[in-house]
């Protein structure tokens, strides 16, 4: 199975700006790897690395030391994101535009000719269900409707893998139950899902594979099942004991 | 070039979505037609006034919409965070500094032919006649010169945090140049050595943006620029242009970008 996001000993190192000197560690050599054709999870408490992670992996923020590659280009270089689609955990996008102009900004980015733009893009819109919207400017949708173009951006290029940054995050269970079968359904097509979440159960149902990290270090990387089957409880009680989180009584 | 172009259509999309430009050309005609309707004394050279206030908001105008539109465009996609789903596709920082400069020159470029468009009609029809060939020329060096603006203030914009100091900064600063560029060398004659040479350095360090200001040409009815200077001006404007923004992908390939 061939390798298509790694990491080696990633180290990432922030200008301390709370002491005002040295420098905070967000990462400490992490080492991922991520396969083709699975859906990962990468998990994590608040302030565990997660999102650093995936800035490097965007080529938003260079490494300290160590390398991070997608389909063995270094993420330096723009070309490694040919053939990745991202999903912020936010919806950030040009709120002036409609849903149907915003997937055709992103098309000509991608060098899609118009007539595969337009189909893709009807496509898009049909599986994230704004058919009804598509012409509306993005100021006007609610959180769920944005989340839902955010997908579609990401699937434009028919993307070989998806980053998705707490996709579900303030969605309600039916938006949730439906990127749940998005994913589920890109997994089916063959693509390769990494993604970090706090929904565990979420993670537990859809993932093949998760890392966990904790302080930006890697705790441990490994099959669901396994972990779940070494450690005889749900992911949720592995999540918290690989963490070291001990429950405090109150008094 | 895909890339460059989506996002200067995005980039003029914005401007023509947005109120400012409406209000500036709703402002200029009202104050124009006013002017124009007004008969101060029967004064014969009426037309020459009514074209110099035209051509002086036009002028103000345009430099408003440009610093305004170029000031916001970076911190803008940083403040809301358009810039990461945009830098997560295959985009260069070059490419982001090149699309939104050409975006934000265009978009000028357009108002300019709106703006020009009502102060030729304005005019004719006091005048009964129509210079076209020399307004085009006052009309492309107007927007050579905003294009070396628009590229000053996207520097500006990746060097202050804040787009309103940003904007308020580069129009001191073109305003500066416009008013007192050219008497520079002059005052620099005056002035004791090191302080001369400092001003001397200064003189031909900056754009001379007033080179580009021919209105008086236009209100007085001269002739039509030899086309050759017109040219030479278009290679200096774009030497700028070129200067400011290779120092703008300089300062924007060095930022941390972080969710």
């Amino acid at each position: 199975m061939s390798v298509i996001l790694k990491t080696d000993k990633l180290r990432v190192e922030y200008p301390n700006r709370e002491s005002r000197q040295g420098t905070k560690v967000a990462l400490n050599g992490l080492d991922l790897e991520v396969n083709a054709g699975e859906v990962f999870g990468f998990l994590g408490p608040n302030g565990a690395g997660k999102t650093t992670t995936m800035n490097v992996l965007l080529g938003f923020l260079p490494p300290t030391s160590g390398t991070a590659s997608l389909f063995g280009i270094d993420v330096r270089q723009p070309i490694a994101r040919q053939r990745i689609g991202y999903l912020p955990e936010n919806t950030y996008y040009y709120k002036f535009l409609t849903a149907e102009e915003l997937l055709r900004f992103y098309a000509q980015i991608f060098g899609l000719t118009q007539s595969e733009a337009d189909r893709r893009i009807e496509a898009l819109i049909k599986l994230v269900e704004l058919g009804h919207a598509a012409k509306r400017a993005i100021k006007t949708y609610s959180k769920g409707m944005q989340q839902r173009v955010g997908l579609a951006q990401a699937l434009i290029n028919n993307p070989d893998l998806l980053i998705f940054d707490e996709p579900t995050s303030g969605l309600d269970p039916l938006g949730r139950m439906k990127v749940r079968e998005i994913i589920q359904r890109l997994k089916n097509e063959g693509k390769t899902v990494f993604f970090s979440s706090h929904e565990l159960g979420e993670v537990e149902t859809v993932c093949d594979r998760v890392a966990i990290v904790n302080q930006g270090e890697l705790k441990v990387q490994g099959r669901v099942s396994d972990l779940v089957a070494r450690h005889q409880a749900n992911l949720e009680k592995v999540f918290l004991d690989i963490i070291g989180y001990q429950p405090q009584l109150v008094s | 070039m895909n890339t460059v172009w989506a996002l200067t259509g995005v980039v003029i999309k914005e401007l023509y979505r947005r109120k400012d430009f409406y209000v500036l050309l709703v402002l200029t005609a009202m104050i124009t037609l006013a002017a124009g309707s007004a008969s101060f004394f029967n004064d014969a050279k009426i037309v020459g006034y009514l074209k110099d206030i035209c051509l002086l908001l036009i002028w103000v105008s345009a430099l408003v919409i440009a610093i305004g539109t170029a000031a916001r465009q970076i911190p803008a996609e940083r403040e809301q965070r358009t810039i990461f789903p945009l830098l997560a596709k295959p985009v260069t920082r070059w490419q982001v500094i090149v699309g939104k400069f050409l975006g934000c020159w265009l978009a000028c470029g357009l108002a300019l032919v709106v703006f020009y468009a009502f102060f030729v009609v304005v005019t004719g029809s006091r005048e009964h006649h129509w210079p076209v060939l020399n307004y085009f020329q006052a009309m492309w060096l107007q927007w050579i010169m905003l294009g070396v603006v628009i590229a000053l203030v996207l520097f500006g914009s990746i060097v202050f945090s804040a787009a309103s100091a940003n904007a308020t900064i580069c129009f001191v600063l073109v305003v500066g140049i416009l008013l007192i560029g050219r008497h520079l060398n002059k005052v620099a004659l005056q002035q004791p050595e090191p302080l001369s040479t400092f001003i001397y350095v200064i003189y031909f360090l900056i754009p001379h943006l007033e080179w580009y200001d021919v209105r008086d040409l236009i209100v007085y009815d001269h002739g039509l620029i030899p086309w050759l200077q017109c040219g030479l001006a278009t290679l200096y404007g774009a030497a700028y242009v070129l200067l400011f923004l290779f120092a703008a992908w300089l300062a924007f390939r060095r930022k941390r970008l972080s969710v």
